[in-house]
């Protein structure tokens, strides 16, 4: 009874997922023309600076969100400080909020803050020294971060919390300072964190649309990625289009979990 | 020498001390108690693990009470094993002096000398997924005793191990001991552990020690 319980409960979700996919499928080969028309799709010039910008800036928001997580998970796994529970709250901020919120909020952030009289904005300062945020390719990368360095902190202070701290000690008592102690000991131990931090941060920010929308736009060829690719091609009536890039984007999303998860398997084998 | 002098050290609720006692050079001494008296504890704040309410802590005339555990120059062998699961264990035997910046070769010489002294040689390029209980333990052991610290703190370092090994890990510490007189701590609930190695003992139950 418990078994059947179990079961049916892991059959019914990864059914209810693999019928998603499997609906998208069956929708291109039979609405469209094939795989010509399938082809046809994928090798747009359009789409092709979309996959380009999509995955360069998920790949420098998962490295900015590790290079975040990786102190900032630690200081919230080992410290006891006061304020620690606040931060923990607000650091579930960008995981709870509406997307849209989060990308209005950016929008004003640069654009109506500090609010003076004369106008003068973040983003007016920014420019002052050549740097222009909203609505460009950094936007989408300031937009993907926002919410993605979240997730990969929870997932960074998750790895840390689950290795003794014994280890460290012993390291310190062997002469090394707490640093040295993190960086020989600690951070060898939590690479599968890390790199299940750096996915977790490349797959939100693949999938991330409604502050992206909002902050840098979905101009095409300047700030659009794959998840505004979907948005502008059901906009436009193409939804074979729509659907063909959101194939492509579960392909991507999967093949990276795969990867991560075979390296990570690998490592554990080879330790 | 170890002097410890009205050392107290708050854990929660719980308060040890103050304790008392003096280690000269070379000599070991036995920490024993019950269950949950402070023995662990009090063996952390002596290598800088934990805070001190009050008191003092001396090696060697010097006092360390507020120094760092790098600068106390202790060797911890703790309860549980905790070598570094992805050091091999030349690396973890040479970390200590590492940390200490011994020159390439002096390192690689200490190495082979403690390994030899604990007969733990053939075990050098292993993983320590890849050794058993008694010889993590020596391995814990030959890390701690390498960069010849100041004090050697050994916690219940002979639990769970099988009679011939436990006799045989015994007669190496307390071979390595002597030949470097290294001042010992040792905790054991075993009375043979600690009239093997300990030449005096101090019950942490009995409020003035014995």
């Amino acid at each position: 009874m418990f078994g059947g319980w179990l079961g049916a409960s892991v059959a019914s979700y990864v059914a209810l997922i693999l019928l998603l996919i499997l609906a998208d499928v069956c929708f291109v080969f039979g609405q469209m023309d094939g795989k010509a028309g399938v082809f046809e799709i994928l090798a747009s010039p359009e789409l092709k600076d979309s996959v380009i910008l999509t995955f360069v800036s998920c790949t420098v928001t998962a490295i900015l969100a590790v290079l975040l997580a990786v102190p900032m998970g630690y200081a919230l796994s080992r410290y006891r400080f006061f304020g620690r529970s606040l931060i923990d709250a607000i650091l579930d901020i960008p995981v709870i909020l509406p997307p849209l919120v989060i990308g209005l909020s950016l929008l004003i952030l640069f654009n109506q803050f500090p609010p003076l009289e004369s106008g003068a904005s973040l983003e007016s300062s920014l420019n002052w020294l050549g740097i222009e945020v909203t609505n460009t390719k950094l936007a989408v990368v300031v937009a993907q971060f926002t919410v993605a360095a979240a997730f990969a902190v929870r997932a960074m202070k998750l790895s840390f919390d689950q290795i003794d701290t014994r280890t460290e000690e012993v390291a310190m008592s062997l002469g090394a300072s707490r640093g040295r102690a993190f960086f020989d000991v600690v951070l060898p131990r939590s690479y599968k964190g890390v790199l299940a931090a750096g996915t977790l941060a490349w797959a939100r920010a693949l999938g991330e649309f409604g502050p992206i929308l909002v902050f840098a736009g979905a101009t095409r060829g300047r700030t659009e990625v794959l998840s505004t690719s979907v948005f502008l091609e059901i906009n436009t009536g193409n939804i074979e289009g729509a659907v063909v890039i959101s194939l492509l984007m579960i392909s991507l999303a999967m093949t990276t979990i795969l990867v991560v998860r075979f390296v990570c398997q690998k490592g554990g084998e080879d330790a | 020498m170890l002097k410890v002098e009205s050392l107290c050290v708050e854990s929660g609720a719980f308060q040890i001390g103050p304790v008392s006692f003096t280690i000269q050079s070379g000599e070991c001494l036995g920490l024993k108690g019950a269950s949950g008296s402070g023995k662990t504890t009090l063996m952390e704040a002596i290598c800088g693990l934990r805070q001190v309410a009050s008191g003092k802590i001396s090696i060697n005339q010097r006092e360390i009470s507020e120094s760092t555990p790098a600068e106390r120059n202790i060797g911890l062998v703790p309860q549980e094993n905790v070598l570094f699961p992805h050091m091999r264990v030349a690396a973890q035997i040479s970390y200590g002096l590492r940390l200490r910046k011994w020159s390439n070769r002096n390192t690689k010489q200490r190495v082979e000398e403690v390994a030899e002294a604990l007969q733990i040689e053939h075990l050098l390029t292993r993983l320590p997924n890849k050794l058993s209980g008694g010889e993590a333990k020596r391995v814990a052991i030959a890390r701690a005793i390498a960069f010849r610290p100041d004090l050697l703190c050994l916690d219940e370092s002979f639990t769970g191990m099988d009679e011939a090994t436990r006799q045989a890990v015994m007669e190496t510490i307390g071979r390595a001991i002597e030949q470097d007189k290294i001042t010992t701590l040792l905790i054991s609930h075993q009375p043979q552990d600690l009239e093997c190695l300990a030449s005096a003992c101090f019950d942490l139950d009995t409020p003035s020690g014995s």
